[in-house]
C-alpha cells in the first residue's frame, strides 16, 4: 500500500505558454508548509526574474522546482527540492541554483573551485580494516555525458543514444571489469534473480522525491546494469541516462584500489572518442541530476559493526567532526539492523575523491578502536576527534 | 511521471525511429493506435498552449496496461487537443466509444423533464442513487498542463459562482490545503473528500502537480449537490441521495449545472463544447456527456445468475464495486450505472440506467422466489 502512494507526478505545467499571461504573484507556488532547500531559497523576487529564461534545450525554472513544489519535505532528511535537466541549468538558473549549493555545501561560494583527484595511489592506508567490524566496502560515483540532457528532461532518443555508447564504453572494459549489460526491458526472470541476489539490481524508483522529477519517464525502456564477471564488482550503465557507477566489494577489506581510476579513465575515453565526455566544469566538479552530488558525485562507505559506539552519547558528534554520515544498511531511508551502520562520507562539493575516501578510511578505523575501547569497558573521551 | 520530455528541444534531432516509444508490451487504446508512422507524423505538432504528442500519449507509455480494464492511455492538455491530435485521438475515441465516427454529433439534453419515470425505484433494493458529470472551462489549460495560475483563476471562477447559488443549493467552499482536521473528517464520514489520486493513470499525466494548491470542495448544506474544483478535470459535479429517487437526484443535477453554467456566462466564461465531442474534458473516456448515473443496488441472486454480464451489456450497463472503479462488490451490492457517454445524451443515458435497474431489480426478486428470468430477457438497446 505504502508503494501504492507513493506514485508518479508529472507536469506539463512547465512548458505551458499560457503561464506568462498570468503575473508572478499568481504563478509563484505557495511554499509555506515546505522545508527543502530550494523553498529556503525562491524567494519571489528569485521566481519573478527567472520565470521567464529557460536553457537551449527548454528547460525551465518551474521544471527545475517542481519536485520539491509536490514533495514540501521530509521527516529526517533536509530535501534538496530541485534538479538539473541539462548541463546549462546551473547556469541559467545560478540565482536559485548557487544559493542551494551554497547552503547544501557547507558554504560552498559561487567563486570556489573544486578539486578532482582519481589517482588512487594518492590513498594512504585503506587496506587494513578490521575484517570482524567492517563487512563490506562500496564506492560510487556518477557522471553525465556532455551533448546530452539530464534524465528529468531527456528524451527516449536521448535516452536511447545514451544507452548505446555506455553499452559500447562497458565492452571495452577488461581484466576484472568486464562484464555483461543486462538491459531491464529484457532480463529473464533468472538473471534477475541473480542481480537481486547480489545486490545488484535497481528497479524503478518509488521515492516521490525522484519520481516527480521525472526521471522514471518512459520505465523501463533504455535502462540496465552491467555486472562485472568478479562477483566483486558491478557497474550500473545509464540509470536514467547518467552513468552510474557503483563498485561493490564484499571482500572482507577495503579494496586496494578502492578508486577506479582505470576503470572510469577507460570508460571516459570511449565516451571522448565519440565526442562525449563527461560534463565537468572546474567549479562544480562533475555536473549531475541533483545538485547535491555535484563535485564528486562520490559517496565511498563500509558497513560497520557498532553495536556500543552507536549508543554512545557522543556518537553524532564523532559522526559530524569526522565528516561523515550514517545510514542503516538497506541506504539512505533506512535504519540500522543488528548495529550494523553504512558509514559513508558526507561531503561530495569541495573536496576532491581521495580526500574523501581518506575520511572514510581514517575516520572508520578510528570508530572501530573506538568500539574496542568500549567493548572492554573504557572511555572513549580522549578519543573524540578535531573537527575536521 | 512525465516532465521535460515532452517540451525537449533536442528531440527533434533524433528521428521518429529513434523517439518513437516501445509499446510491445503495452494494452492501452493509445499503444493500438499509435503506429510509427501516426507517431512520425505528429511528433513536431503543438497546440497553441505548446501541449505535444509526447505530453499526450505519456500516460499510456508509462502504464502498459491494466489486468481488468482497458485504459485510455492519453489525455488532452486544453480543448485544442482533440483538433491538432485527431488523427491519434479520433481512432482513440471510436474504438472507445463504440465506432462513434469523426463525422458523428452528439446531442446533449440536460431538461430533467425528458426523464420518464424513475422515481420509484424499490428502495428494499435500491440504497442509494448518485449521477456525476465534469465541466471544463473554456480558455484555461486542462489538470495535465495548467499552470498554478490557471488552476488558480479556475478556483476563483468556481467559488465566486458556487457562492452565489441559493435555496436548495446554497452551500460552502472547503479549500484542500485550509482544511481542519474537523472538517477534514466530516467530509470523508459524508463520502465527499476526495485526495491526492494514488493511480499512477491518473499521476501520469501531471494533473497532480502542486498538490494541493488551488484544489477544494464546495456542497450544499443539505449535501445533496457537490463541486470538486481541480481534481481530475475544472470541475467535478455530483448530485446524490439515499434511495431510488433518481428522478429527483436528476433534477437537482441538471438544474444545478444549469444555473452554475450561467453565473459563468455572466463573467464571460463558457463552458468547453462541441456539437462533435459534446462537453470536453481531461480523459478521451469522458467526451459527451462525461455523464456516469448510478444506484447502489442488492443483487445477490441476479450477480450470481450466468447471463448477469450479458444482461448488463444488452442494457448498455457497467457493474463496479461500491468503492468505486476498481473495487470488488460487497454483500452483493452492486454500482450499477450507464456505460456510455458519447452519443447518447444526458436524459437517454439517464433513461437507461433507470429502466435497466427497474428490469435488474423484477429479475433479482423472480430469482429469489426461485423463478426463471428467461423471459424478462432484454433485447440489445
Amino acid at each position: 500500500a505504502e508503494c501504492v502512494r507513493r506514485a508518479v507526478m508529472t507536469s506539463g505545467n512547465i512548458h505551458n505558454k499560457f503561464k506568462m499571461k498570468f503575473s508572478a504573484e499568481e504563478e509563484f507556488p505557495d511554499l509555506s508548509k515546505h522545508n527543502n532547500h530550494m523553498a529556503k531559497a525562491l524567494t519571489f523576487e528569485i521566481y519573478k526574474k527567472l520565470r521567464d529564461k529557460q536553457t537551449p534545450s527548454g528547460f525551465t525554472l518551474d521544471d527545475v522546482i517542481q519536485t520539491g513544489v509536490d514533495n514540501p519535505g521530509h521527516p529526517f532528511i533536509m530535501t534538496v527540492g530541485c534538479v538539473a535537466g541539462d548541463e546549462e541549468t546551473y547556469e541559467v538558473f545560478k540565482d536559485l541554483l548557487d544559493i542551494v549549493i551554497q547552503d547544501r555545501h557547507g558554504g560552498y561560494k559561487p567563486t570556489d573551485k573544486h578539486k578532482t583527484d582519481l589517482n588512487y595511489k594518492n590513498l594512504k592506508g585503506g587496506d587494513d580494516l578490521d575484517p570482524k567490524y567492517v563487512l563490506s566496502s562500496r564506492v560510487r560515483t556518477g557522471r553525465s555525458i556532455i551533448g546530452y540532457t539530464l534524465p528529468p528532461h531527456s528524451s527516449r532518443g536521448e535516452r536511447r543514444a545514451i544507452e548505446k555508447l555506455s553499452i559500447e564504453a562497458l565492452n571495452s572494459l577488461d581484466g576484472e571489469f568486464k562484464g555483461k549489460y543486462y538491459p531491464l526491458k529484457d532480463m529473464t526472470d533468472k538473471e534477475q534473480q541473480q542481480l537481486i541476489d547480489d545486490h545488484f539490481l535497481f528497479d524503478k524508483p518509488v521515492s516521490p522525491l525522484l519520481l516527480a522529477s521525472g526521471m522514471a519517464r518512459d520505465w523501463p525502456d533504455a535502462r540496465g546494469i552491467c555486472e562485472g564477471c568478479e562477483e566483486a564488482t558491478g557497474s550500473w550503465g545509464s540509470a536514467g541516462g547518467v552513468m552510474k557507477l557503483v563498485l561493490v566489494s564484499v571482500t572482507h577489506a577495503v579494496s586496494p584500489s578502492p578508486l577506479p581510476l582505470p576503470l572510469l579513465l577507460q570508460i571516459e575515453a570511449v565516451f571522448k572518442k565519440h565526442n562525449h565526455g563527461f560534463m565537468w566544469n572546474e567549479h562544480l566538479g562533475y555536473v549531475l541530476t541533483c545538485p547535491s552530488n555535484l563535485g564528486t558525485g562520490l559517496r565511498g562507505g563500509v558497513h560497520v559493526k557498532l553495536p556500543n559506539l552507536s549508543k554512545h552519547a557522543k556518537f553524532e558528534e564523532v559522526l559530524n567532526r569526522l565528516r561523515l554520515q550514517k545510514r542503516g544498511t538497506g541506504g539512505v531511508d533506512t535504519a540500522a539492523e543488528g548495529g550494523v551502520f553504512d558509514i559513508s562520507n558526507a561531503d561530495r562539493l569541495g573536496f576532491s575523491e581521495v580526500e574523501q575516501v581518506q575520511m572514510v578510511v581514517d575516520g572508520v578505523k578510528l570508530m572501530i578502536e573506538m568500539e574496542k575501547k568500549l567493548e572492554k569497558g573504557g572511555s572513549i573521551d580522549s578519543m573524540v576527534p578535531a573537527q575536521k | 511521471m512525465p516532465f521535460g520530455n515532452t517540451h525537449n528541444q533536442l528531440k527533434m534531432k533524433y528521428s521518429a525511429a529513434q523517439e518513437y516509444p516501445d509499446l510491445s508490451k503495452h494494452n492501452n487504446h493509445m499503444a493500438k493506435v499509435l503506429t510509427e508512422e501516426l507517431y512520425a507524423q505528429l511528433r513536431d505538432k503543438t497546440t497553441p498552449s505548446g501541449f505535444t504528442l509526447d505530453d499526450v500519449i505519456q500516460t499510456g507509455v508509462d502504464n502498459p496496461g491494466h489486468p481488468f480494464i482497458m485504459t485510455v492511455g492519453c489525455v488532452a492538455g486544453d480543448e485544442e487537443t482533440y483538433e491538432v491530435f485527431k488523427d491519434l485521438l479520433d481512432p482513440v475515441i471510436e474504438d472507445r466509444h463504440g465506432g462513434y465516427k469523426p463525422s458523428d454529433t452528439h446531442k446533449t439534453d440536460l431538461n430533467p423533464d425528458h426523464l420518464k419515470g424513475g422515481d420509484d425505484l424499490d428502495p428494499d433494493y435500491v440504497l442509494s442513487s448518485r449521477v456525476r458529470t465534469g465541466r471544463s472551462i473554456r480558455g484555461f489549460c486542462l489538470p495535465p498542463h495548467c499552470s498554478r495560475g490557471e488552476r488558480r483563476a479556475v478556483e476563483d471562477l468556481a467559488v465566486e459562482g458556487l457562492g452565489s447559488l441559493d435555496g436548495d443549493l446554497k452551500g460552502k467552499y472547503y479549500a484542500l490545503k485550509n482544511m481542519t482536521d474537523e472538517e477534514q473528517q466530516q467530509l470523508i464520514d459524508d463520502h465527499f473528500l476526495f485526495d491526492k489520486p494514488v493511480s499512477p493513470l491518473l499521476l501520469a499525466s501531471g494533473m497532480a502537480r502542486d498538490w494541493p494548491d488551488a484544489r477544494g470542495i464546495w456542497h450544499n448544506d443539505n449535501k445533496t449537490f457537490l463541486v470538486w474544483v481541480n481534481e481530475e478535470d475544472h470541475l467535478r459535479v455530483i448530485s446524490m441521495q439515499k434511495g431510488g429517487n433518481m428522478k429527483e437526484v436528476f433534477n437537482r443535477f441538471c438544474t444545478g449545472l444549469t444555473k452554475i453554467e450561467s453565473l459563468f456566462k455572466e463573467k464571460g466564461h463558457e463552458f468547453m463544447w462541441n456539437e462533435h465531442l459534446g462537453y470536453v474534458l481531461t480523459c478521451p473516456s469522458n467526451l459527451g456527456t462525461g455523464l456516469r448515473a448510478g444506484v447502489h443496488v442488492k443483487l445477490p441472486c441476479l450477480s450470481k445468475h450466468e447471463k448477469f454480464g450479458e444482461i448488463l451489456k444488452k442494457l448498455r450497463l457497467q457493474k463496479r464495486g461500491t468503492g468505486g472503479v476498481d473495487t470488488a462488490a460487497v454483500g452483493g451490492v452492486f454500482d450499477i450505472s450507464n456505460a456510455d457517454r458519447l452519443g447518447f445524451s444526458e436524459v437517454e443515458l439517464v433513461q437507461m440506467v433507470v429502466d435497466g435497474v427497474k428490469l435488474l431489480v423484477e429479475m433479482e426478486k423472480r430469482l429469489e422466489k426461485g423463478q426463471s428470468i428467461d423471459e424478462l430477457m432484454p433485447a440489445q438497446k
